[in-house]
């Protein structure tokens, strides 16, 4: 498998405060990928670096392109789609509207097909298409940003703590349908969690960030079995 | 009987124009959460450059007052999408404050300019729509101005509609000013589409002040706005700020209160500035978000 998103002493972070210190890693084409860690660590940051949110140095290509020197509108046209910690969503925005926003750098006329299949998926979502987003539950709204994000088309769907205050039964249909997207399409994800044992569940490898750089990578079914992890971040 | 009708006829008159001005306040409003201090005095600036083109250039006729109202748009749009990227842009969009003093820098500026340029002397406007009256009832008449300026903002209000919810730009207009961060995140380009709100806001800011000075019974000066500003504020608050249709009941409503309540209550004339922004506190007090707003929804 090739390579498609190569990462190496990326460093960043918010004015002043440096949340990176060098990270290096890697994600193949097709794989799902987890970084884990406490909170502080430096994942949302890692992601936000990544779409281009935030002041960053070092270096990051996909597919060949230097992330670090472009805006995140063209990030977006590469083919790189961020569901964001707590959703994103539009409030003011109908559902209807919300996806129609997500393939906002599509010019091609599968728009509406590709709306369907997503109402086929969340059919409450079509349900509830007239209605704005922000009167949608936590729930619909997740499904929502994933649908909206997924409506880009993207190669690659950088997820931020997707678990973050839902339901477990909710949480575990979330990564159920992610694990099968991946399968179907083999669209590749870099996946920030939390909840470690659900994510390295539909994970090929994943990696540990301590303090703003990696402590520990390794496939997901070794990760899920090391002890000194499952102390220290699984929580078991 | 006919005095009522007479000043109903005046509240629908006045509150046309407010109407027009309040929306160019929310789209400003839509773009960047602000109240545009600038924005009359951009418009006033947009009629004199109609003026200027229509009479001293054209001749005054009446299609060329309308071909120099298309152009004094479109100047005035260019000169706000300016304004947006050297001045607005630069600042971070949820720092409201430096953008508060810089939109007040502009009022007081471009008044000042309009002042050294033109002089503070009133002048004439030729009359852009058939004149005379349309309904004769005794004392009170409904001109045909009046008509054609209702009929002109309900043509704005659709076509501004149509442009927010069935265009590209539109969406995504909406979606910045819904949701910056997201926005940026589905890859639209932040800064060209506030930019976008700015333009527009201004040669809708230009066709008000014009349609508002061709009323035969008014002049244009640069001070022409600073009253037309107040009431259009409020108007825009009652509708809700963020509501184009609510711009225009807001407008209505504010028009009724100047021309009708104001009237029969023991208010001097003179307080009918003073009503509105009484008007304007208590809405801003009693209902945040206006009567057609959409109030914050945020879930955490």
């Amino acid at each position: 498998m090739s390579t498609v998103l190569d990462v190496k002493g990326l460093t960043g972070g918010y004015g002043p405060i440096q949340v990176l210190r060098g990270l290096d890693f890697n994600v193949d084409d097709g794989e799902v990928v987890v970084i884990l860690g406490a909170n502080g660590a430096g994942k949302t940051t890692t992601l936000r670096a990544l779409s281009g949110m935030i002041q960053r140095s070092g270096e990051a290509t996909f597919d060949g392109n230097d992330l670090i020197s472009m805006k995140p509108a063209d990030i977006v046209r590469l083919g790189i789609a961020h569901v964001p910690q707590g959703r994103g969503t539009f409030p003011e925005l109908s559902v209807e509207d919300n996806l129609q926003v997500g393939a906002y750098v599509r010019k091609d006329a599968e728009i509406e097909k590709d709306m369907a299949q997503w109402y086929e998926v969340y059919p409450v979502l079509y349900n509830r298409r007239e209605q704005l987003a922000g009167s949608l539950s936590g729930g619909e709204q997740q499904m929502l940003a994933v649908s909206r994000a997924l409506m880009s088309r993207p190669k690659l769907l950088l997820l931020d703590e997707p678990s973050l205050g839902l339901a477990p039964i909710i949480v575990a249909d979330l990564f159920e349908r992610l694990s099968t997207i991946n399968a179907e399409t083999g669209m590749t994800m870099l996946v920030v969690e939390q909840n470690a044992q659900l994510a390295l569940g539909i994970g090929n490898r994943g990696y540990v960030l301590e303090s703003g750089s990696i402590a520990i990578s390794g496939p997901a079914d070794e990760l899920i079995n090391d002890d000194a992890i499952r102390k220290a971040y699984l929580g078991v | 009987m006919e005095l009522l009708l007479a000043r109903l006829f005046d509240a629908v008159t006045n509150g046309a124009v407010y109407a027009l001005i309040a929306l160019a306040l929310v789209l400003i409003f839509k773009a960047t959460t602000l109240i545009n201090f600038a924005q009359g005095e951009l418009a006033m600036l947009g009629a004199f450059i109609v003026l200027v083109i229509g009479v001293e250039q054209f001749g005054g006729g009446r299609l060329a007052l309308w071909v120099a109202l298309f152009l004094g748009m479109i100047i005035t749009a260019v000169l706000a999408a300016g304004i947006e990227r050297v001045l607005i842009r630069p600042f971070d969009p949820a720092d409201h404050l430096p953008l508060v003093i810089i939109t007040l820098g502009l009022f007081l500026g471009i008044n000042a300019l309009a002042g050294i340029v033109w002089r503070f002397d009133p002048r004439a406007f030729p009359a852009m729509f058939p004149e005379g009256n349309a309904i004769t009832f005794g004392n009170a008449t409904l001109s045909w101005y009046t008509l054609f300026t209702l009929a002109t903002v309900v043509i704005v209000l659709a076509g501004l509609t149509l442009l927010l919810n069935r265009t590209k730009i539109g969406l995504a207009f909406r979606a910045v000013s819904s949701n910056l961060e997201s926005s940026e995140l589905v890859g639209i380009r932040v800064g060209p589409t506030l930019q976008f709100g700015w333009a527009l806001a201004a040669a809708v800011g230009t066709l008000a002040a014009t349609i508002f000075v061709a009323d035969p019974v008014r002049q244009l000066e640069p001070t022409i706005m600073l009253r037309i500003l107040i009431f259009a504020a409020a108007a825009a608050a009652l509708g809700g700020l963020d509501s184009l249709w609510g711009a225009l009941a807001g407008g209505m409503a504010v028009g009724f209160v100047q021309s009708v309540v104001v009237q029969y209550s023991p208010i001097p004339n003179e307080l009918s500035l003073a009503a509105a922004t009484v008007v304007l506190l208590i809405v801003l007090t009693v209902k945040p978000s206006g009567f057609f707003g959409t109030a914050q929804v945020e879930r955490v």
